[in-house]
């Protein structure tokens, strides 16, 4: 099943070889995108469209004792001006979460964070309307904010949610996985237990495009237009129904181009319910459209998980068991994007790639006077924070049996004959080979070589580390039996028609934000059917012209929307063999499907392409007996597994022991997400998530002071890493294909998110060995990487 | 996008015009240069102002870096709309005062740097600012003109009153700075930021003179972002002048460095680690200003 190739580096010259299928090819997308013809929700310009500009708190916890409009309704421009009571009385101030919770749209009682909305005001221009916000005057009673997430649970702690009946305490869910009985029977009897506590601080997706929305509501058709920045286009409609009870029908929501999600753009956010009553209000579309602080402190985090991570092993290195403990900060409003079933989305999969006898996780998630989220964020719902559990602590224990890291991961590997796999936690792995990635990666490092050299260099005083993860993600949610977003079944649905003259239009339910789907899909259709990308359009982000989905994060698209696009173009191949056989005049049976035309067999002379059988599919003429017209299908694909792509990463860190600063001098990238449909889109997302790995680990933090003021309200504050600070990233691969895809493919847009982060920790620690290091919590600052040098590592939150 | 609150704006015609203008509009006018601390803080609404006038058209009158005399007693011109690309690219300037291109390289992006100035680094009076250091170390002087062409010439120390503060009047303008040339000098600059184009952390300047005898003849060490405004350290002056340059001397002047400097806890560091940037940077500038002076 497993193919191992040679590795390869990217090269440019070949990156367009214009496939009729899989292969590298330039992006579709990309002239549109590189020349500035991309059309934006901030794009959209509609007749006497008006603006609108959100009131944010400036406390994370105060009581509205009341909210004076008078001034900003007389101010010039201004159309309107909305209030949570405003809300209150269209039965609108609160809406559900993503995860069954409620968050206010507009504060009626409290404000639980700071950035929270207030109120706002629909004006002539953005300007007008800014403006305006100023002449708001609201009353606050400031109460004591829960900022510190170990004291939210504290007797004495402030009640943040007393919107909630019957609430007493900032508890927000509990949940355990494993078996905690049998895990303590493993750990009791291990020659070596470890144990670390790990912190994943909160981050930011900082997408480049900021979240908005253009609402237009027609009060005669009773039909509302809403251009908005989601990565969910469908599921946003359906729940914009039921929030606001609108008729679902009536509802038209299109994501035109969106300049990145990263899980920031799956939640239903405030402002957009709020253009959307600003444009019912005023008669007139409205647009909103976040600035870089509010989507910075209001929209959705990632991570924020304190962990203790636990490892039981033999002396000579056999992992037996993994435990960990959480305690999950949620913020105000329990916002996380996640199935439903699945409060801690899938950290479930904290055994990581290693075959042991027993695992246990419990853990505690909080309210807190900060922003709600716990979005995908690359994180494929929460596979980040545990896999950075999994790798930093079996890193811990290889330094705690004095072991070559890589030699422990090698010896603990789940092995090929036992997939499928089902781990102590109930996750059934579908494919994988981790010996030949690991290899691989050690082969383009130069392994052996590195760890000499790092020899070498500590004699002389020097630091250097070589760092190592290995992780196996779990992505393509469903299958829809055990995971939905509020009643909605993770599936997908896929539309293929061909056009008379070959030409092919196929219709998505799932949204790019960047991932290059008008690439990636017309070349799993072309694959199929053998029409050329260039021939294929590739319509998604419209509701009204496009199947139902649940849309893109999680790494979904290829897993789930990729299989249904294989699956329709095989219904539309099916039907084309008919219609061939009709043509050709022999039976169905004496057909053979070479790529883009149906021959008959031993007689290659004798063929029909894909577009003469189309245009026949339109033609004159009768079709054979029960054949219908046109070449068309649809499908909804339901999963019936996950996919589980894997990698092995390694970095090489140098650290310049006066300034404590941290250089990533090397980053090896093997990923294994089985079939490949275009490496070089593939690449582009591998890079991506490494230069993300690289902001996470050594410098992204969303921090708070004991006030709750968020600290990281601009780019200046919150930094996220530039080329300068990534180095040339070494790429290869080994394909393991999904057994239950239909083209074997695995998702691939997180995993570089996921697997980077331990590897460029692990190195730092190996290069703070001489200093007696064992852990260092991210983000490793200069500062804190000089702490850490001291023997004062202290956790960032 | 985030937007101001509503202003005013004129470009400037000439410097005395200018002047003119903040003269007529008091403290509810501001200049703007390059812009890029300007108009941040007024889309942020930290900063409102109602008029801002626009100088960037006196870049032909302002934008030049000229050598006035020779060895003692010459010096270097740079007018306050130099933009820092131009200080950058100056292979003069690089060749009398490395510490310029050392600074310049380390200072945001090739973007900002196309734009902003030397002039407006300094008014910024931001106390992580790099420029700022940089003269500070170099000993120079600003020339600030008032109403009427008056002009006065006021040292470094003078210049900074307080963070975000200069000796700049509301009727003012910075328009030139100046750097005494001195023989047998060298100069570095050194910064450590958490990702490129950040503020420092901590940033550390060196400028050294030796003697004909190889002995330090003077030395000022110049740190930003480590106290209320950038700050030059006259006991490491005083501890080098005379001495044989030596790594002990070095490591004599980073301690002066440490204790003399007042840190803050903050996102980019603890204060006890910026001492010690302020100890290391010390050490590292005055060791390559030297191999420079003697080169």
């Amino acid at each position: 099943m497993t193919t191992v190739e040679e590795p390869r580096t990217s090269t440019f010259d070949d990156n367009d070889q214009k496939p009729v299928g899989f292969g590298r090819m330039l992006r579709k997308e990309d002239p549109r995108l590189l020349r500035g013809r991309g059309r934006f929700t901030d794009d959209v310009q509609l007749p006497g469209m008006l603006h609108l500009a959100i009131l944010r708190s400036p406390f994370a916890h105060a009581r509205v004792v009341s909210v004076d409009t008078s001034a900003a309704e007389a101010a010039p421009g201004v159309k309107a001006v909305v209030t949570g009571e405003t809300l209150k009385g269209l039965g609108l101030a609160w809406m559900p979460t993503l995860s069954n919770d409620v968050q206010a749209v507009l504060a009626t009682d409290k404000v639980r964070f700071q950035g929270q909305e207030v109120a706002f005001v629909v004006a002539d221009d953005r300007y007008a309307a800014r403006d305006a916000l100023e002449l708001i005057d609201v009353e606050y009673d400031v109460l004591d904010p829960v900022i510190d997430v170990r004291q939210a649970l504290a007797p004495d702690a402030p009640l943040i949610r007393d919107d909630l009946e019957g609430k007493t305490d900032n508890h927000c869910f509990d949940w355990e996985t494993g078996d905690a009985d049998e895990t303590e029977a493993v750990f009791a009897r291990a020659d070596v237990v470890v144990q670390q506590d790990i912190v994943y601080p909160r981050v930011h997706p900082a997408p480049m495009e900021t979240c908005g929305a253009v609402a237009d509501f027609d009060a005669v058709e009773g039909k509302l237009k809403l251009w908005s920045t989601t990565q969910a286009p469908h599921a946003h409609r359906t729940l914009y129904a039921i929030v606001a009870g609108l008729p679902e029908h009536k509802i038209q929501v299109i994501a035109p181009d969106i300049g990145g999600g990263f899980g920031n753009k799956v939640p239903i956010y405030p402002g957009y319910v709020c253009a959307i009553v600003g444009s019912i209000v005023t008669g007139k579309p409205v647009k909103w459209m976040e600035d870089r602080s509010e989507n910075l402190i209001s929209t959705g985090f990632a991570r924020d998980y304190i962990m203790r991570g636990e490892i039981a092993a033999t002396r000579d290195g056999k992992i037996l068991g993994i435990r960990t403990n959480v305690l999950a900060d949620h913020g105000a409003f329990n916002g996380t994007a996640a199935p439903v079933k699945y409060p801690a989305g899938f950290f479930g999969v904290f055994t990581g790639s290693y075959d042991i006898e027993a695992a246990y996780c419990k853990m505690t998630a909080v309210y807190t006077n900060k922003a709600p989220g716990g979005v995908a964020y690359a994180c494929s719902f929460r596979i980040t924070e545990a896999v950075y559990l999994v790798e930093r602590i079996v890193d811990c224990l290889a330094a705690e049996l004095d072991m070559d890291p890589a030699e422990l991961r090698l010896k603990n590997f789940i092995q090929p004959d036992q997939f499928p796999y089902t781990t102590k936690t109930g996750w059934v792995y579908d494919s994988g080979d981790y010996e030949p990635t690991m290899r691989q990666a050690m082969d383009i490092a130069g392994y052996a070589e590195l760890r000499r050299e790092q020899e070498e260099k500590r004699a002389r005083g020097e630091l250097m580390g070589i760092g190592i993860s290995f992780f196996t993600e779990a992505v393509g949610a469903g299958p829809r039996k055990n995971m939905d977003i509020l009643g909605l079944g993770m599936a997908d649905g896929c539309e293929l028609r061909v056009h008379p003259t070959g030409k092919a239009v196929v219709r998505l339910s799932v949204k790019t934000q960047g991932q290059g789907h008008e690439t990636t899909f017309a070349q799993i259709i072309a694959e199929e059917i053998g029409i050329p990308p260039a021939d294929i359009e590739v319509v998604h982000g419209d509701t009204d012209q496009t199947p139902f989905g649940l849309g893109t994060y999680g790494s979904r698209s290829t897993p789930v929307s990729g299989a249904a696009a294989a699956l329709v173009a095989r219904k539309v191949r099916d039907k084309a063999q008919l219609i061939a056989s009709a043509m050709l005049e022999v039976t169905v049976a004496d057909l053979e499907w070479v790529k883009g035309s149906f021959q008959v067999k031993g007689d290659p002379g004798k063929a029909v392409t894909i577009q003469q059988i189309a245009m026949r599919a339109h033609g004159a003429g009768d079709l054979p007996e029960g054949v219908e017209g046109g070449l068309e299908a649809q499908i909804c694909y339901n999963p019936s597994n996950l996919t589980y792509p894997h990698g092995a990463y390694i970095c090489v860190v140098d650290i310049d022991p006066g300034t404590a600063q941290v250089k990533v001098r090397r980053f090896i990238a093997v990923d294994d997400c089985g079939t490949r449909i275009n490496p070089m889109i593939i690449e582009g997302q591998v890079h991506g998530g490494l230069t993300d790995g690289v902001g996470m680990a050594l410098m992204e933090m969303i921090s708070f002071d004991e006030d709750g003021n968020c600290l990281g309200a601009s780019l200046m504050d919150y930094l996220i890493p530039t080329a300068l600070e990534v180095p040339d990233w070494e790429t290869g691969y080994t394909v393991t294909p999904s057994p239950h895809h239909p083209i074997g493919a695995k998702g691939v847009g997180e995993s570089a998110t996921v697997g980077s982060p331990p590897a460029i920790v692990n190195a730092v620690v190996d290069a703070l060995k001489p200093y007696g290091v064992r852990h260092a919590d991210m983000p490793l600052t200069p500062s804190r990487v000089w702490d850490a040098m001291r023997g004062r590592a202290t956790p960032p939150i | 996008m985030q937007v101001p609150a509503p202003f005013e704006y004129e470009r400037a015609t000439s410097v005395d015009q200018a002047i003119g203008l903040l003269e007529r509009l008091g403290s509810s006018a501001r200049l703007v240069a390059g812009g890029h601390s300007l108009l941040p803080m007024m889309k942020l609404r930290l900063a409102n102002f109602d008029y801002l006038i626009d100088i960037n058209p006196l870049h032909t009158e302002l934008g030049y870096i000229r050598f006035a005399g020779e060895g003692a007693g010459g010096e270097v011109r740079i007018g306050a709309m130099t933009r820092h690309r131009e200080l950058l690219e100056s292979d003069e300037l690089a060749a009398a005062f490395p510490i310029f291109r050392d600074a310049e390289r380390v200072i945001a992006d090739p973007i900002v740097r196309n734009r902003g100035t030397l002039g407006g680094s300094l008014c910024q009076a931001d106390p992580s600012e790099d420029l700022s250091a940089v003269c500070t170390t170099l000993d120079a002087s600003c020339v600030i003109r008032g109403p009427g062409g008056a002009e006065r010439v006021v040292t470094m120390e003078d210049f900074h009153v307080g963070p975000y503060e200069t000796a700049v009047g509301d009727g003012e303008m910075l328009t030139e700075v100046r750097f005494p040339l001195r023989p047998g000098g060298g100069s570095a600059y050194e910064k450590v930021e958490r990702r490129a184009g950040d503020w420092a952390v901590v940033s550390a300047g060196a400028a050294v003179w030796l003697a004909g005898d190889g002995t330090i003849a003077d030395a000022r060490v110049g740190l930003a972002a480590v106290g209320p405004n950038t700050t030059g350290i006259p006991e490491i002056s005083a501890a080098l002048r005379g001495r044989e340059p030596a790594e002990d001397l070095y490591e004599q002047a980073g301690a002066i460095a440490a204790r003399s400097c007042d840190p803050a806890t903050d996102q980019r560091g603890s204060a006890d680690y910026k001492r010690h940037l302020a100890d290391e940077l010390t050490r590292r500038t005055l060791r390559t200003a030297v191999a420079r002076a003697r080169s």
